[in-house]
């Protein structure tokens, strides 16, 4: 083992945990009489570095461990959790979980052996194990190049954050698993200030890897992006408000699919048929042109799982393909009811939560028209380069999305920044009113986290210059614009 | 909560702080969390989640000299505690002298006999078991089914209860513990729509106390009742009217203009309520008050996250914003003084924060109100981040109901209003009674001139 954080469960930890002692917990686990049961354990270090006023501000690390165990009775969970890997309190977690099942006979679980898992974020040195000198440096050259690019600069901040998190799965159908994922995350947020217009913009990516991300993205580019962003928005304009085409830029707007068509694809909505998606295998439910896909395996994306949550080895799962849904994205409780097996979409926020079906990286694919061709079919329209966020209505797919960075579209060509652009629209309507798709896919780098119900994971997202014909902007400017 | 527990993390946070100060650390703060908690959900007549645990956490804040780290551990082990203080003492000789950083001077800190009894725990909570936890859900999910035939479908009813204890050490005197318990009730049911759209709608009571806690069936049918109403929703054409905020959407506009007046944002620029003291940042019937001393109410403290006694702050009077909330750093960034509103993070961090903030209601009814508007949007749903906090440009996805001559109308979705948020609460020009004390961000129904709405 080399590097500093180790989890007290690993083989040469203080607490380690073997098939044995596994199948120990599961058993008392099932003791009541439960269909399923699994132990999650986990140890998770992350850090942050914040650069602020041109120094370094802030420094934290955080370190989080314990064991969730889940027991299944039908479609009800028992879940309880520890923070320390005492027998004593690893069996009381494993008894109050076994209570959903109370009144049953004690089940056997199978023994578990271990899997072998696949290694999509190998990393050399983990950014844990660097001198923080390094890192520091790192959001210093962030904060000159800003600093120095444009004197109506007026404030900078630079973060850093960066994390492991090592897990040991073990269910009782004799699947054992492990993972260590490395998460890496920068961010850079400047503000710009003219003549008392004050003006924000930013920069950040990252991903499972370690500290090479600042080879191929430097901090200067960083800057730059924030900066251009900050000082283009001092210039924008109030937005039309009203229905109008939007062409959506490559790479970022996947977060866009990601709300509207990916979380209605998350088939724990579809067992329950609270998703605008239910029941719809086989339908037409985008334009022709649209595939959509979620893959875990990009190599260093912020999204990709060696092992997903519980112990299932994901792939890519096709969800459209030329328009028609092909199906969802399954945990294993979701592949029970739909008869089928996880393809590997189940994760946690964390030990202290319960598994459920999630995306990992999710991605329209490319078309065939070039990007220039797309902005030059529209006459009057908006440009979506930046999210800032945006949320979804499972039950019907309503959205909202707000731009941190928007034009306006005149006669074929990109023209005045926007602010204050909103995109409101339904998914299944909008994936319908596709009409363009660029040859230009790409995937965003890593920014994004994802909530459900509270829970919150890393993903990923990817797409091409999307043209959709006639979509609401919520904007200010009533009429003309 | 039993005083031999509090005393205990008392005793763990005193040590954290001395062994910090003995490696090096010129200043140190523990904050020490316990905390337990059942979670249950019910969906379509039938258990789904029964989720129980404790939970213990320690977070340090160390200072040497003007270098400040922190760090936070779940391992509560005699190698978890001192791989704590190590990471934390190392982190601070990374970070570089902040002129502004220290502690807040002992002689501001407070002590036990100026702490107010905010009755903020309640024995009772912690002793639903889950089998009532579980007929509770599932009786407030069946009174929404009771409630109409077209409620056909549910996303699930869910009964929480938690309760937990807070302590804070510092280098500088002060500890202090803080307990509180916590319950609550979501019922969220679905109905089938024209056209083969689904709409989920929700309604939810939580409360310190169980026994003030809404009644699960009345919750079920209240979420029924909204979710209903939904059915049928179109959009509007793109125009200018007036917007009533029931008081759920009027709480998140308060919320981010919430998140305008804390010291973090200001020293920062990071808020259009920059330089503002002193100026008219609303209309003159809007009163906005910062009240960590109200009884039993969700954001309320005895003493501040640096140990500062908690006070009452008029943020707005008449429309003129009086303070920002500060804790003892942006106040010393801003040349002021904290105004006991630090919030300490389970992490370590130090922040200014709000307890309750409360937007003061006003004599009229909501249905009176409502009654006086011609034409105009009513707002009860809000979706999106649609905010800028630097500029105050607000645009957000809006759900609601056409008043038509002062009577709810047909019901509205899949539209926008927009007006920045300076120019928002300029405009209010009517404040409703209906304040409660569900949430630590409240407001009662409040109406605004003009805004722009875009639709079809």
């Amino acid at each position: 083992m080399t590097g500093r954080y180790h989890a007290p469960f690993a083989e040469q930890g203080s607490h380690p945990v073997d098939a044995d002692l596994a199948n120990r917990l599961l058993r008392i686990a099932l003791e009541k009489g439960g269909d399923y049961a699994d132990l999650f354990f986990e140890y998770s270090v992350s850090g942050s570095y914040v650069y602020d006023e041109q120094i370094l501000k802030s420094a934290r690390r955080a370190v989080s461990m314990g064991l969730g165990v889940r027991v299944m009775k039908g479609d009800a969970t028992g879940y309880a959790y520890c923070e320390d890997f005492s027998f004593d309190a690893m069996k009381q977690a494993a008894d109050t979980a076994a209570q959903i099942a109370a009144g049953g006979q004690p089940v056997a679980p199978l023994g578990v052996s271990m899997r072998d898992a696949p290694s999509r974020y190998p990393v050399a040195v983990e950014s844990l194990d660097v001198d923080g000198e390094v890192k520091k440096a790192i959001l210093e050259r962030a904060d000159r190049a800003a600093r120095a690019s444009d004197p109506r600069i007026v404030r900078v901040d630079a973060s850093f954050g960066e994390s492991i998190r090592e897990n040991l799965i073990a269910n009782s159908l004799g699947h054992m698993a492990r993972d260590r994922q490395p998460l890496l995350r920068f961010g850079l947020h400047v503000i710009a200030e003219d003549a008392g217009n004050r003006q924000s913009g930013s920069s950040g990516g990252g991903g499972r890897m370690g500290l090479e991300y600042f080879e191929r993205q430097t901090p200067e580019w960083h800057a730059e992006q924030a900066v251009q962003q900050a000082l283009v928005m001092l210039d924008a304009r109030e937005a039309p408000a009203g229905e109008m085409d939007v062409v959506l830029a490559p790479g970022d707007s996947g977060i866009l699919l990601h709300e509207a068509v990916g979380h209605g694809l998350e088939a724990d909505f579809n067992r329950k048929k609270t998703s605008n998606y239910s029941g719809r295998v086989g339908e037409e439910v985008a334009s022709a042109l649209c595939t959509v896909v979620d893959d875990a395996s990009l190599e260093g994306s912020r999204g990709s799982i060696n092992i997903d949550d519980e112990g299932q080895l994901p792939a890519r799962s096709v969800l459209i393909e030329g328009g028609v849904l092909k199906g969802y994205m399954q945990d294993r409780h979701t592949a029970d009811f739909f008869e089928t097996t996880s393809d590997g979409h189940g994760r946690r926020q964390s030990f202290r939560s319960h598994p459920m079906p999630r995306m990992t990286n999710t991605m329209l694919l490319g078309g065939q028209d070039a990007p220039e061709d797309i902005i030059r079919s529209v006459g009057r329209g908006v440009y979506a380069k930046k999210f800032g966020g945006g949320q979804v209505d499972i039950s019907n797919g309503d959205f909202v999305f707000s731009l941190t960075e928007g034009y306006l579209i005149e006669d074929g060509k990109v023209t005045t920044p926007l602010k204050g652009v909103n995109l409101i629209g339904n998914g299944p309507d909008a994936m319908r009113n596709v009409v363009m798709l660029g040859h230009d896919f790409k995937v965003s780098d890593g920014i994004w986290t994802c909530g459900k119900e509270g829970q919150s994971v890393p993903v990923g997202v990817g797409c091409p210059t999307i043209k959709i014909a006639s979509m609401t902007v919520g904007g200010t400017q009533v009429g003309g614009g | 909560m039993s005083e031999v527990e509090a005393k205990a993390l008392v005793d763990l946070g005193r040590s954290v702080v001395e062994r910090a100060i003995a490696g090096g650390a010129d200043v140190a703060e523990a904050g020490v969390h316990s905390g337990s908690h059942l979670s249950v959900k019910a969906r379509v007549g039938e258990p789904e989640l029964v989720e129980e645990a404790g939970s213990r956490a320690l977070g340090l804040r160390v200072m040497v000299g003007q270098r400040v780290a922190s760090t936070y551990t779940s391992d509560l082990s005699d190698a978890g505690r001192q791989t704590l203080i190590e990471d934390a003492l190392e982190l601070a000789r990374l970070s570089e002298p902040d002129e502004f950083a220290g502690p807040p001077d002992p002689s501001v800190l407070s002590s036990q006999s100026e702490w107010a009894d905010l009755d903020t725990f309640d024995e009772g909570v912690s002793r639903i078991s889950a089998e009532e936890a579980l007929a509770t859900a599932l009786r407030g999910e069946r009174a929404a089914f009771d409630f109409d035939p077209r409620i056909t479908n549910s996303e699930g009813a869910s009964f929480t209860r938690a309760r937990g204890v807070s302590v804070l050490v510092t280098s500088g005197g002060f500890a202090g513990s803080d307990h509180g318990t916590y319950a609550s009730v979501v019922i969220n049911p679905i109905a089938d729509d024209e056209g083969g759209k689904k709409r989920s709608g929700y309604h939810w009571s939580s409360s310190r106390h169980y026994a003030d806690l809404e009644d699960s069936q009345a919750v079920g049918a209240e979420a029924a009742r909204r979710t209903i109403a939904q059915l049928g929703a179109t959009k509007l054409p793109t125009q200018e009217l007036p917007v009533v905020f029931d008081k759920d959407a009027a709480r998140s506009i308060l919320g981010l203009f919430a998140g305008c007046i804390l010291g973090g944002g200001i020293w920062r620029k990071s808020s259009y309520l920059v330089d503002r003291v002193g100026t008219r940042v609303a209309s003159d019937l809007v009163d906005i008050v910062d009240d960590p001393l109200l009884p039993r109410a969700p954001g309320s403290r005895a003493f501040d996250g640096e140990g500062l006694i908690s006070r009452h702050n008029v943020v707005v009077e008449a429309g003129v914003l009086q303070t920002y909330l500060m804790d003892t750093y942006s106040a010393r960034k801003l040349g002021l003084s904290s105004t006991g509103s630090a919030a300490r993070s389970p992490a370590g961090g130090v922040s200014s924060s709000t307890s309750n903030l409360i937007l003061k209601a006003n004599t009229q009814s909501r249905d009176q109100l409502i009654a006086e508007t011609k034409h105009g949007l009513y707002v009860t749903g809000m979706m999106g981040f649609g905010f800028n906090a630097v500029t105050g440009d607000f645009s957000r996805g809006a759900s609601g109901f056409l008043i038509q001559d002062g009577e709810l109308s047909h019901p509205v979705s899949e539209v926008t209003i927009s007006l920045n948020l300076d120019q928002l609460l300029q405009r209010i020009d009517a404040v409703a009674d209906d304040l409660d004390q569900r949430t630590a961000i409240a407001s009662p129904t409040f109406r605004v001139s003009s805004m722009t709405l875009a639709g079809s």
